[in-house]
C-alpha cells in the first residue's frame, strides 16, 4: 500500500502536467472540427463489407464517396447494434473529425443515433431507414431510403414466369415494415403473372444467421418452392444453398448472378453510390441534406440485376414493359381489392399505394397468398 | 422438386437437419469430451471452431481440395490445442481463464485472415446419397449424408472404445481422475493434458472445416453463431461419453431445424420459441436425469468445476 501511496502521488503530478500540456496543444493546433479544410465521412457497417449483401451495397456507396474530391472516407465494418456503435461514432467524430455520419444498420437508430445526435448536434447522421420522423427526432438526423419493393415486384414477375410448382419461397430476417413490403411485393410481382401463385416465408429472427438461412432454405424447398429469395444481411448461403437444391434464386441487395449464373433470375439491388456522392456533394457544397431522402428505379436509388438466362421469352417481355411502367413513377404494387392474409381489408376496389406513400413505411400485414405471419 | 409432402416435411427436416446440422457440434464435442476426460477445460473451442472454418475455407480456396482444407484445419485446431495446453501446464494457471482469452484471440485472428476470403466461392467437401431408393427429391435431399459425418460416428465409436479399452485411454481417464495417482504411476499428468487438448483442438478445427465447407458451406464472420460454445456445454449433457456425444449432437442438429420446418408447413405463430427448441431440450433434459443423490456422474475428479 506504502509503494503505491508513493508512486501514486508521482503519477498524479505527472499526469496533471500532462493533462495541461495537451490542453494547451489542442488549443494552438486546428484540431478542432471547424477548422478543417475537408469533409470527413463515416460509414458504419454491421458486417463485413464484401458479404454479397446489405452491407456491401453500402461499401460500394462508400467507394464512390472516395474518389470525390476533398472527401476523406472513414469506415468500420462488424459493429454491433449496441453501445459500440456509440463508440465507432464518438471516435469518428473526435479522432478523425467526421462531420457526416452513415450508421448504416437498421438498429443504429435508436437509441445509439439519437443519443450521439443530442451529444454532437454539429455532426450530421444519416440513417438507412423509415425511422425518422420530423415532430420527435433531433434535426441533425436524416432518413433516406429506397422503393426497394419495387425491385422485389420485378424480381416476383421473373419468378412468376419461371415457377412450376406455382410456390415461390422467401427467407427473411425479421418481420419490419421494410422486410414485410418486400415479401409482399415479390408475391404480388409473381400474381401478376399468375394469381394462382402463393409464397411461403420463413423468418430467422436474425438479420445474420448462417445456419439458420440454409435450414430455411432447405425447408422451403422440401416445401416445393421452386423460385426463392431472401430478405437477409448475407444473401450468399440462401442463393448457393438453394440453387443446390435445384431452386431459382432472386437476389436482394448486391449483385449475387456469379454465385448461381444458371438459377439466378434477376436481382434487386440498392445503388447507393449515386445516392451517397449526391449527398456528400450536397454538404460539401455547403447545403444541407434534406432529412427525409427517397427514391426508386426512376431515382436511381436501386436498380435490377441483368435477365438470367433460365427468365422465359415471356417474362422478358412482362419484366421490361413493367419495368417501364415504374420508372414513370407513380406505380402502385399494393393496390385494391387486397385482403391481407388473415382476410382482413388492406385497399377497396381502386384504392391503391403508390411506391412512394409513406403509408407503406409501416406496413404490418402478410396479403393475402402469402403463407407465413408477422409474429 | 415436385411431389407436395405436406406435414411430411416436419419429420424430414428433423431427419434432415440433425445430419446436416449436428457435425459440427459432434466434433467439437468429441474434442471437448476428450480434453475434460484428461481434467482439464478448453472453452476455447468456440474459437478453434471458427478460426478452423476460416483456414479450411482459404486453403481449399487457394488450392482448389477441400481435403486439404480440412487437414489445414486440424493442423489450426492442433496448433489452438497445444497453446491453450502448454499455457495451463504453466503454475497457477486457469484453464476456463485461459480458454476464454483463447476463444476470442481464435475468433479475432480468423476475422483479420478471412476478411479477403468471405467472397470467394472454396469447393466443397463432397456428399454420399442413401436417398437413392426413394423417389421424393426432399427424401433425396434430407438423406445426403457428408463423408465428415460418417468420419464422426466412427470417431465417436472409436474415441469411447480408446477411452474404455486401451492402454492411452486409461492413462488419460488417470489424469483427468486423480493427478496424485498418475504422479505415482509414474504418469506426466501435463503431458498428457498437452496431447489431449491438442487432440481435442483437431477435433474442433474440423468441425470448423464442416461448416465453411459443406453445410453451409462459406465463410463469413457470423458463420458459427455459438455452436462452439453449445458444444462444450453438450459435453456435460452427454455425460463425459463420447457416444453420448453423438446423439446430443443428433438432438441439438434436429431441434434447430425444427423452426424453420414448423413455419413451411404453416404453423407460423411464436417461431421465435421453437428457435428456443434445442436449448429447452437442454432444460429439460438436465431437470430429468439430475439427482440430488449422486451428483455429476461419469465427470472426471480433476475438472475445475468438479473439485
Amino acid at each position: 500500500m506504502s509503494i503505491q501511496n508513493k508512486t501514486s502521488r508521482r503519477n498524479l503530478l505527472k499526469s496533471t502536467v500532462g493533462l495541461a500540456g495537451l490542453a494547451t496543444m489542442s488549443s494552438i493546433l486546428p484540431v478542432n472540427r471547424a477548422f478543417a479544410a475537408d469533409l470527413t465521412v463515416g460509414f458504419i457497417y454491421v458486417g463485413a463489407k464484401d458479404d454479397y449483401g446489405y452491407n456491401q451495397a453500402h461499401a460500394e456507396g462508400a467507394a464512390a464517396v472516395k474518389a470525390i474530391e476533398g472527401v476523406t472516407v472513414v469506415e468500420e465494418e462488424n459493429v454491433p447494434e449496441d453501445v459500440s456503435v456509440q463508440k465507432t461514432m464518438e471516435s469518428m467524430i473526435n479522432f478523425d473529425s467526421a462531420s457526416l455520419i452513415f450508421p448504416t444498420s437498421f438498429g443504429y437508430f435508436d437509441p445509439h443515433i439519437l443519443t450521439m445526435a443530442k451529444k454532437y448536434p454539429d455532426v450530421r447522421f444519416e440513417h438507412a431507414g423509415g425511422m425518422w420522423q420530423a415532430d420527435k427526432h433531433p434535426m441533425n438526423v436524416g432518413s433516406y431510403f429506397g422503393y426497394i419493393g419495387m425491385g422485389q415486384y420485378l424480381n416476383g414477375i421473373a419468378a412468376g414466369h419461371a415457377t412450376k410448382t406455382k410456390k415461390i419461397g422467401f427467407v427473411a430476417a425479421k418481420p419490419i415494415p421494410q422486410v414485410l413490403l418486400n415479401i409482399n411485393s415479390f408475391l404480388l410481382g409473381a400474381r401478376a403473372v399468375d394469381p394462382t401463385i402463393t409464397c411461403q416465408v420463413i423468418f430467422t429472427g436474425e438479420w445474420s444467421l448462417a445456419v439458420k438461412e440454409a435450414e430455411a432454405t432447405n425447408a422451403l424447398a422440401d416445401q416445393g418452392a421452386d423460385v426463392i429469395t431472401c430478405h437477409v444481411d448475407g444473401p450468399k448461403v440462401v442463393m448457393e444453398t438453394a440453387a443446390g437444391r435445384g431452386a431459382f434464386v432472386c437476389g436482394y441487395h448486391a449483385n449475387q448472378s456469379s454465385l448461381a449464373p444458371d438459377k439466378y433470375l434477376t436481382g434487386a439491388e440498392w445503388n447507393w453510390a449515386k445516392v451517397y456522392t449526391d449527398m456528400v456533394n450536397t454538404m460539401k457544397d455547403g447545403g444541407t441534406i434534406d432529412n427525409f431522402i427517397r427514391g426508386g428505379l426512376k431515382e436511381g436509388f436501386i436498380k435490377m440485376s441483368p435477365l438470367g438466362p433460365a427468365v422465359p421469352e415471356a417474362g422478358r417481355k412482362q419484366f421490361e414493359e413493367t419495368q417501364a411502367e415504374i420508372l414513370k413513377g407513380g406505380f402502385a404494387a399494393i393496390k385494391g381489392p387486397l385482403n391481407d392474409n388473415k382476410g382482413n381489408v388492406i385497399a377497396t376496389a381502386g384504392q391503391s399505394f403508390v411506391e412512394t406513400d409513406v403509408a407503406l413505411e409501416s406496413m404490418n400485414y402478410l396479403v393475402e397468398g402469402v403463407i407465413g405471419s408477422t409474429n | 422438386m415436385g411431389e407436395d409432402i405436406g406435414l411430411w416435411g416436419v419429420p424430414l427436416a428433423i431427419i434432415g437437419g440433425a445430419i446436416r446440422v449436428s457435425t459440427p457440434f459432434l466434433f467439437v464435442s468429441l474434442g471437448e469430451c476428450l480434453t475434460e476426460r484428461s481434467g482439464r477445460i478448453n472453452l476455447g473451442l468456440e474459437g478453434t471452431l471458427v478460426f478452423g472454418a476460416m483456414s479450411a475455407y482459404a486453403i481449399a480456396y487457394e488450392t482448389g481440395s477441400p481435403w486439404l482444407g480440412v487437414l489445414a484445419a486440424m493442423i489450426a485446431g492442433t496448433i489452438f490445442g497445444l497453446l491453450h495446453g502448454w499455457i495451463c501446464s504453466l503454475p497457477k494457471v486457469n484453464d476456463i481463464a485461459i480458454g476464454i482469452a483463447l476463444m476470442l484471440f481464435g475468433m479475432g485472428l480468423a476475422f483479420f485472415f478471412g476478411k479477403s476470403f468471405i467472397q470467394p466461392v472454396a469447393p466443397d467437401l463432397p456428399a454420399i446419397s442413401f436417398g437413392f431408393w426413394s423417389d421424393y427429391p426432399q427424401v433425396q435431399a434430407a438423406l445426403k449424408v457428408n463423408i465428415l459425418f460418417l468420419i464422426g460416428i466412427a470417431a465417436s465409436l472409436g474415441l469411447w472404445w480408446m477411452l474404455r479399452n486401451t492402454k492411452i485411454g486409461l492413462r488419460i481417464r488417470v489424469v483427468g481422475d486423480s493427478t496424485d495417482a498418475a504422479r505415482a504411476m509414474g504418469l506426466r499428468p501435463n503431458v498428457v493434458k498437452l496431447l489431449s487438448t491438442a487432440a481435442g483442438g483437431a477435433f474442433a478445427g474440423v468441425g470448423g472445416a464442416y461448416l465453411s465447407l459443406y453445410y453451409p458451406g462459406s465463410w463469413n464472420e457470423g458463420i458459427s453463431s455459438g455452436q462452439g460454445l453449445m458444444a462444450v456445454a453438450l459435453v456435460i449433457f452427454a455425460r463425459w461419453n463420447p457416444i453420448y456425444c453423438f446423439w446430443a449432437a443428433l438432438l441439438f442438429g434436429g431441434a434447430g431445424a425444427l423452426g424453420p420446418a414448423l413455419q413451411s408447413v404453416g404453423v407460423t405463430q411464436g417461431y421465435y420459441l421453437f428457435y428456443a427448441a434445442p436449448y429447452v431440450l437442454t432444460l429439460v433434459v438436465m431437470i430429468f436425469t439430475s439427482s440430488a443423490a449422486k451428483t455429476m456422474t461419469g465427470a472426471p475428479a480433476e475438472l475445475s468445476i468438479t473439485k
